[in-house]
């Protein structure tokens, strides 16, 4: 047998398929069919937690997804661990591994518990108040203490190692919840032809039809019923059903986020299936069926492990054959508790009494209970409970007519069952951004108007009564079918056979006599907020019910308030003497339940992640060892390291060869655009800052380009290949960017202009040979190109061969070097790059890296935007101010340019920056300041944008933007860091040749 | 995730169009001519309405052109959409569609 509190028979778990697994260590056994949850309580377990705040034993609440209580981690190791899951929620299966949260040593025995005894200073709004002073003990001692403390489950400590994936769907109507609405909704809608998708959170669809017994549809038992439904379905080929699929999420235009469990509740499972699904599905209509919660009723310690909702006992007793106790209490306000009472007297539970919060019960369901031989007692509430880690007793009190307690009795059993009714589960239709409107019979929020293309059908909008709910299923679905564009329409009416439960309840706090500062009566159990830490807020001054659940915490934890956050209201709302709709209620957002990270990341991980882009030399260089950097999604040779070597020698080893002799550099991750078109010189006046009609075919200008505030967008170096042609190259970041910007001018502005873009950064590799030997590695493999001074001067551009295959040769230098930019298309660059490599041995040609390229340009003040620019500097600022064309009428920046900030002497300004202490290596972001004994918070005149040691120099240099720069340079400033202030001077930015003659060569 | 017709394509995903800001702002064709305040309100002032907002887009991943949507900012809703370079189309009384 799997316990000894699960029934002979009934139910729809398999009695003869065992199933073992461990919790906390303890084996236990279940059978087939069984949650953690039903397992557990088969055993006679009800404690399985402890509180987020006090570490209170807590018990099993509930039998679904709004479990607060009973949060487990599950997994057998730390690949395979995922904490905070509702038990409620898992199936077991052979060799299930659990373990219980939020406690230390262990469940029984827990040292939290001794914020029990601090529960005076953890109240509402605890953190704001205590931990204000000293200021200093915030950091060091208060907050690694809450951290320490807080939180319910662990995070596991290794890579998950299950897989993800994501499917994108469409269908006509989904129909969310596969209760009694649901299914007659996806039956009607399915039946005049709309495809269907039919999604339910649990393993088994049906939602309560699985946990009546006598309830008869159309003369069949609600269980034989659901089953010629569900194969009715599936039968349907445009159906798909699917199960174990939680609706988390409604994002605009119909788009709901579907999380399907696939391998969680399988002992083995093909390793080829991923652990869980991410449905991302587009419908043209929903219904939503996703049912009511029962409302926990709250009293004074209510929160003890056998304290469970009524309905939920129902459920492990009718669907699981597992009764939660022995003698058992009901603590009612509605009738369906009274059905609760006699199913779990049928399993052979004594109900020891029901205490009806209501002053004259009557109608059906009492009538039975009482002829079953229970006693009601009408107008009586819970005045207190008893037991450790068990409830053992309830203390009952009667209700008077002016609403206080009166005398007391005290009754022993080993459960407490209440129910305050029920709340429709309306946070889809809240997340779709649905109006809700509230309906004073039901004590409920209900959907009022809708914003998306949906409608309600069932308990979620207020019908509880079985025949009723069917006939509204039929109804939605075949309404939503019709709106999706389907003709026809599903008459079906269903006949039940069942007796109302009626629709009465209760939101707020009962009446308990106690005084609510020294009782504690919990509303919201997973954030261990009781009925005082809302008075106290309201206390305080708190009247809104978003600053209320702010303050207290209420409705904030994982459950997202399922359970509470109706009582919570209900509380305001007496407290403040306004009525519920005036106080509101919190917005509901995704995800419904807590999802796992690994859904969103989906195949997103690892190498996958992002995408990584390589240029055609890459090859070459990883073989040659060098290290990578990622620029953006690029991975670029950040150096070449000889062995021995750091950084540093490498980098000083490359800069003076390529100062000396000659270096090379990949340049492929440029970005380029074509221009053509008879008005693409037009297109680069208007675009760039400089002017370009009277650029030659056949050489370059470096541009600048600018956003149409003013600020330096972009630059790179520009070839005219021809009258209508131009081969513009850009910042490796910048490409998408620049082509996107110029895209939109010509689109949207200046459609009449006679031009084409095309982005060709992958299609050019591009190899920088730079050096004063370049000309002489580079004059033999040409062909067709005349390299000499005279033929080819500095910033021209010339088409022929190289190596025999078609090439723009760029004469261009960003090293201050003598130097080319050889363009070949990308898929002989390596070939190509190899045979410059071979013929520059007998030069010593020495490939370079990134960070070479940066230091050489450095030295020569050249600015690399993104690094000397942040999207607040003019070209003026940065030393750019020669290449605007004063004669041109427009351009994009140029008016901006104009305004008086712009121009104001005290901009930041480039300057080049030189430590007194020349070995002295200044940081890039640190601050320059005038005095450095000014007291703090000092003067800050700009930041240091580039810092390098140059080894040409034998000495640091840095580049810093600051304000009024350039008036500055000859005085002395000051950059201040932790060890003590660096004395610089400001400087021209340009450190080496500046004039230029190394490239007029 | 939004559904965005795009005039050229059809209805698509919004991960495949970037956004544009807000539509019908036209660079002014003599910038020169415009004193400081008009150019910084060309530059930086827009509607931002409570209700349908004439924007643009550009369906980047697909055909790469810009059009114009209207979409009310409160439920979403995408009113219309249409070429670039076309007028604003005026809203039906119900707010709900165009009148064309």
């Amino acid at each position: 047998m799997s316990g000894r509190f699960r029934t002979p028979s009934g139910g729809r778990v398999d009695r003869d398929k065992p199933v073992r697994f461990s919790f906390d260590g303890k084996s236990y056994q279940g059978v087939a069919g069984d949650t953690l949850a039903s397992a557990l309580l088969a055993n006679g377990v009800h404690l399985v937690g402890r509180s987020f705040k006090y570490h209170r034993p807590r018990g099993i609440v509930t039998a679904g997804s709004d479990e607060p209580n009973a949060l487990v981690g599950v997994g057998a190791d730390d690949a395979h661990y995922t904490p905070n899951m509702r038990a409620t929620q898992i199936e077991i299966h052979e060799g299930l591994v659990a373990e219980s949260q939020n406690r230390w040593p262990s469940l029984g025995f827990d040292v939290g518990a001794v914020n029990e005894v601090f529960a005076p200073f953890l109240s509402a709004g605890f953190y704001y108040k205590t931990f204000m002073w000293p200021p200093a003990a915030w950091k060091k001692i208060y907050e690694p203490l809450i951290r320490r403390a807080a939180g319910l489950g662990r995070a596991p400590a290794k890579p998950d190692t299950d897989r993800y994936t994501q499917v994108y769907a469409h269908c006509d109507v989904l129909v969310i919840g596969a209760g009694p609405a649901g299914l007659a909704a996806a039956l009607a809608a399915s039946a005049i032809g709309a495809k269907v998708f039919l999604c339910d959170e649990q393993a088994e669809m049906g939602g309560s039809l699985l946990s009546e017994k006598t309830t008869t549809i159309d003369g069949l038992l609600a269980d034989d019923w659901t089953a010629r439904t569900l194969a009715a379905l599936a039968a349907r080929a445009n159906v798909m059903l699917m199960p174990r699929t939680t609706a988390f999420g409604w994002y605009p235009h119909n788009f709901l986020g579907l999380c399907e469990r696939i391998t969680d509740h399988l002992a083995k499972a093909d390793p080829k299936l991923p652990r869980e699904r991410l449905w991302q599905v587009r419908a043209k209509e929903v219904v939503l069926a996703t049912g009511a919660l029962e409302r926990p009723l709250v009293f004074p310690d209510n929160d003890r492990p056998g304290i469970m909702m009524a309905e939920a006992a129902r459920i492990y007793a009718n669907r699981f054959g597992v009764v939660p106790g022995e003698t058992a209490v009901i603590f009612a306000a509605c009738d369906s508790a009274y059905r609760a009472a006699l199913d779990l007297k049928a399993a052979g539970v004594a109900v020891a009494a029901i205490a009806d919060l209501r002053t004259a019960p009557g109608g059906v369901w009492v009538d039975r209970a009482r002829a079953a031989g229970m006693e009601v007692r009408e107008a009586t509430v819970v005045t207190g409970t008893s037991g450790r880690l068990r409830i053992d007793s309830v203390n009952l009190g009667k209700l008077g007519t002016d609403g206080r307690v009166g005398s007391s009795e005290t009754i022993a059993c080993d459960l407490l069952l209440m129910s305050g009714g029920f709340t429709p589960s309306v946070h889809l239709f809240s997340q779709s951004r649905g109006k809700l409107v509230y309906d004073e019979a039901l004590r409920a929020f209900l959907p009022g108007t809708s914003v998306e293309r949906e409608r309600s059908v069932g308990a979620c909008r207020g019908i509880l009564d079985l025949e009723a709910v069917l006939n509204d299923g039929t109804v939605g679905g075949s309404g939503a079918a019709q709106a999706a564009g389907f003709a026809g329409a599903a008459n079906r009416a269903f006949a039940v056979d069942s007796d109302s439960v009626g629709s009465d309840g209760f939101i707020g706090v009962t009446p308990h006599g106690g005084d609510p500062s020294r009782t504690r009566a919990w509303i919201d159990f997973q954030n261990d907020v009781t009925e005082n830490d809302v008075r106290l807020a309201i206390r305080e001054g708190f009247r809104s019910i978003e600053h209320v659940k702010r303050y207290t915490t209420t409705g904030m934890a994982t459950d997202q308030g399922k359970t509470s956050n109706m009582n919570a209201l209900g509380l305001v709302s007496q407290t403040l003497e306004i009525p519920v709709p005036r106080v509101g209620l919190t917005t509901f957002r995704p995800p419904y339940t807590p999802m796992t990270f690994g859904i969103f990341a989906g195949q997103s991980r690892g190498e996958l992640f992002d995408p990584l882009r390589e240029t055609p030399i890459h090859e070459w260089a990883a073989a040659q060892g060098a290290v990578f950097e990622d620029v953006g999604l690029w991975r670029r040779a950040h150096y070449f390291p000889q062995p021995g070597e750091d950084m540093h020698a490498a980098v000083a080893r490359e800069c003076k060869a390529t100062r000396q002799a000659v270096g090379i550099f990949d340049g492929s991750t440029l970005g380029k655009i074509e221009v053509v078109g008879k008005d693409a010189a037009e297109l680069l006046n208007r675009i760039y800052t400089n002017a370009w009609t009277r650029l030659e075919p056949g050489r370059l200008r470096y541009g600048v380009m600018l956003r149409e505030e003013g600020f330096v967008m972009d630059d790179g170096v520009v070839a005219r290949m021809a009258p209508d042609r131009f081969h513009i190259t850009t910042t490796t970041g910048g490409a998408s960017r620049v082509l996107a910007m110029m895209e939109d001018y010509i689109q949207t502005e200046w459609p009449d202009l006679d031009v084409w873009l095309t982005s060709t950064t992958e299609e050019w590799a591009v190899i920088a040979v730079q050096g004063p030997l370049s000309r002489k590695v580079l004059e033999p493999l040409v062909e067709g190109i005349d390299l000499s001074r005279e033929a080819m001067p500095h910033m021209s551009v010339r088409e022929g061969k190289i190596c025999g295959v078609p090439t723009r040769l760029f004469r261009v230098s960003f090293t201050g070097e003598l130097g080319f930019e050889v363009n070949v298309p990308a898929g002989y660059g390596r070939a190509v790059w190899e045979a410059i490599f071979t013929a520059g041995q007998a030069y010593g040609i020495t490939p370079y890296g990134t960070e070479t390229m940066h230091v050489l340009r450095a030295e020569k003040g050249f600015i690399i935007v993104g690094q000397e620019t942040d999207g607040t500097v003019t070209p003026d600022d940065c030393g750019l101010g020669w290449a605007i064309g004063k004669a041109k009428k427009d351009f994009v920046g140029k008016r901006s340019l104009a305004r008086p900030a712009m121009t104001a002497g005290d901009r930041k300004q480039l300057v080049g920056l030189l430590t007194v202490d020349p070995k002295t290596v200044l940081e890039v972001g640190a601050q320059v300041v005038a005095d450095p004994d000014q007291p703090i918070p000092m003067t800050m005149l700009g930041h240091v944008t580039s810092s390098y040691w140059s080894a040409t120099l034998d000495r640091s240099i840095a580049l810093a933007l600051v304000r009024g720069g350039r008036a500055r340079i000859g005085t002395r400033l000051s950059v201040p860091m932790p060890d003590g202030p660096i004395a610089v001077q400001p400087v021209e930015p340009v450190f080496y040749d500046s004039k230029g003659a190394r490239l007029d060569v | 995730m939004l559904l965005i017709t795009c005039p050229h394509c059809g209805p698509r995903a919004e991960l495949e169009f970037s956004y544009g800001g807000e539509a019908h702002i036209a660079r002014p064709v003599d910038p020169a001519s415009l004193d400081d305040d008009s150019w910084a309100v060309f530059l930086f002032e827009r509607s931002n309405p409570r209700g349908v907002h004439a924007e643009r887009w550009r369906h980047l991943h697909g055909c790469g052109r810009f059009f114009n949507v209207l979409r009310d900012t409160v439920s979403d809703t995408i009113v219309a959409s249409y070429p670039a370079g076309q007028p604003r189309p005026a809203l039906s009384p119900d707010g709900k569609g165009t009148t064309r």
